[in-house]
């Protein structure tokens, strides 16, 4: 299909070629259009049918490929043929009059059984050659999710990476003068729809990460006399510690079978990296060096971790065994390293760097090399994946400016994520289901 | 919640995408926990009254009775300072931290809790381990004047509780202290 392998092939190109290592300024919108790859004009028509349903799920697919950076919605103000139905051929030449290289188009039935139906064709305009057909159903009131997997089967089928949109990002949200920041657990799906608090902010709490196999997020809370770590279901609200422990515990995140929890524990101002078995609770301690070692972050396949040491006196990145054993340092450049997280797919650690009094978010392989700088400001941390390994949420600013970002893994999409408010310590949850 | 996804009627040649996508998810419906209530299990070392950190401090503080914590921090001093990445006890932390082993240890019933700080030129979790030693470095040094370890405790905020919101390098600087408070004993 010559579109796809037009995207496929642009995106590859990104990845692989070779650019400066930081863009010129990373506080504005990165133009695409300055790089290879041009983002697809894709003409979304407004779904028919379920009253207002069909309109909005189209409008929730428009606004996550328009997020992408990849895809370039046409106004549907433009278009010229109005009358599309899927089992019938769309009018190729004026979907090209208005620009449009692919077509999507769907309808939203309500069934008598009560659920909602979508149904939706992919076509690419130049020859005429369908490439998606699928129906959804689901309960109407789920119908935002409907819109999420449309968008992922579109994603997916138009650049051969798999979506991202139908996911949830967990963060911290903050308010409140900085002397005294009030700093809640939310919620919220990853176009910002539907934010919700998960706790009330008595007390403030930090680094929250999904679990990949449940409904539960683990997390830290921090009170004047101490830390504790929690592990909170989503569906219930119930939650309970991982236990107490003779110092303060922070930094906590499941093992991709979702069975073990990774862990910091200061004791004595020595912090060393933990691991337990949320089914027995047995713990085991991973690192013994004198220097601070926090922040571990499993390789996909669950065999490695990757972590933050001062032990070589600057702050760097080190690998091990799951079982502690195996130290390899792979951060090597002069500046400070920390937060490392590994991608869903195996292929980078991203982190953050400090460089003088400047901080990016930047990727390398997990051997250390092919390290890139992806963003560039006075305060950028914390990154986080989406599932697909392409896509990285952030945290840039503090105090009331302290908002979520976006980057692609080339770097050069950059946009404020859907969050308005002060926000912090975002974790991107697996696809849902 | 069921997401059934099946592959519809279509016109010409088309390329499917695989309809893997019958698992049934609940859709969640996300309950607030309380932070201090009760949330089903007790949670370890916290008392039922809520907790409050300490204030940043506001300029003058008029000194209180012997004893008291007004005292300590008028007489002693309440807060050191550190430099960038480091948790070496300076110099000029000495004569407060020698005031501070004094003070304590003519009045032996007073328990204190080191709370260590970091500014917000770091990240996060990095500056949790930092703060901890620095309180560690603290809590050391008062022990090495004779304090009794069991009078003292330690935590750490990372850069969490900034007592001046600036981002001037001196707003860096304050923020960059062990924060001595009196938990218990005082008059």
């Amino acid at each position: 299909m010559r579109l796809i392998r037009a995207l496929t092939a642009a995106l590859a190109a990104l990845t692989l070629g070779a650019f400066a290592a930081t863009p010129a300024s990373a506080q504005v919108e990165v133009d695409i259009e300055q790089g290879v790859v041009q983002p697809m004009p894709i003409a979304i028509a407004p779904f028919n049918g379920a009253g207002a349903t069909g309109p909005d799920v189209s409008r929730v697919i428009r606004a996550n490929l328009e997020r992408s950076g990849l895809f370039r919605p046409l106004d549907p103000a433009t278009f010229i043929q109005r009358d599309l139905s899927v089992g019938v051929q769309p009018q190729f030449d004026t979907w090209k009059q208005v620009g449009a290289q692919a077509l999507l188009h769907g309808d939203a039935h309500l069934d008598p059984d009560g659920r909602l139906r979508v149904d939706f064709r992919l076509w690419d305009v130049g020859s005429g050659q369908q490439l998606l057909g699928l129906q959804f159903t689901s309960t109407p009131d789920n119908w935002r999710r409907v819109a999420h997997k449309v968008s992922d089967a579109v994603y997916e089928r138009l650049t051969g990476e798999k979506g991202y949109f139908d996911t949830r990002v967990v963060f911290v949200a903050e308010s409140g003068a900085k002397v005294d920041r009030k700093k809640r657990l939310a919620i919220m799906d990853q176009d910002g729809a539907n934010p919700s608090y998960l706790t009330d902010g008595m007390y403030p709490v930090m680094s929250p990460r999904f679990s990949p196999t449940s409904q539960e997020i683990t997390y830290m809370q921090l009170r004047p006399s101490g830390s504790n770590i929690y592990v909170f279901n989503i569906e219930t609200g119930r939650q309970e510690t991982i236990g107490s422990f003779p110092g303060m515990v922070f930094a906590p995140r499941f093992s991709p079978d979702g069975k073990r929890v990774s862990f910091a524990v200061d004791r004595e101002g020595n912090t060393d990296i933990f691991v337990m078995d949320l089914r027995t609770r047995a713990t085991q301690r991973l690192t013994s060096d004198p220097g601070i070692d926090t922040s571990p972050s499993f390789s996909p396949d669950g065999r490695q971790i990757v972590f933050n040491s001062s032990r070589a006196g600057n702050p760097h990145l080190y690998v091990m065994n799951a079982d502690g054993s195996g130290v390899r340092r792979v951060s090597f450049g002069g500046g400070r390293y920390s937060t490392p997280v590994w991608s869903p797919t195996g292929e980078y650690i991203a982190f953050t760097k400090q460089t003088g009094g400047t901080f990016h978010i930047g990727v390398m392989k997990p051997d250390g090399s092919g390290e890139r700088m992806l963003t560039s400001s006075s305060l950028d941390e914390s990154p986080t994946w989406a599932p697909n390994g392409r896509v990285l949420m952030f945290e840039r600013g503090s105090g009331g400016s302290a908002r979520l970002w976006m980057v692609d893994v080339t770097g050069r999409i950059l946009r404020q994520a859907p969050y308005p408010s002060s926000g912090s310590d975002p974790a991107w949850s697996p696809l849902l289901n | 919640m069921t997401f059934d996804a099946k592959p519809a009627a279509r016109i010409g040649t088309a390329i499917l995408l695989a309809a893997a996508l019958a698992a049934c998810a609940s859709k969640p419906k996300p309950t607030m926990v309380a932070d201090a209530g009760p949330s089903g299990v007790p949670i370890p070392g916290a008392g039922t009254a809520p907790e409050a950190f300490p204030a940043p401090p506001t300029g003058d503080v008029m000194r209180g009775p012997p004893g008291s914590a007004s005292d300590f921090i008028v007489n002693a001093g309440d807060r050191v300072y550190f430099d960038y990445d480091s948790f070496e006890v300076r110099p000029d932390a000495v004569p407060v931290l020698s005031a501070q082993a004094s003070w304590l240890q003519r009045y032996p019933n007073v328990s204190v809790r080191i709370e260590g700080n970091a500014d917000e030129r770091g990240t996060r979790e990095y500056n949790f381990a930092l703060g901890a030693r620095r309180a560690q470095a603290v809590a050391d040094y008062l022990a090495g004047r004779g304090v009794n370890r069991a009078r003292i405790s330690t935590v750490s905020y990372g850069k969490e509780r900034p007592i001046d919101p600036g981002s001037s390098e001196e707003a860096h600087a304050r923020n960059r202290n062990g924060h001595t408070s009196i938990v218990s004993g005082a008059r």
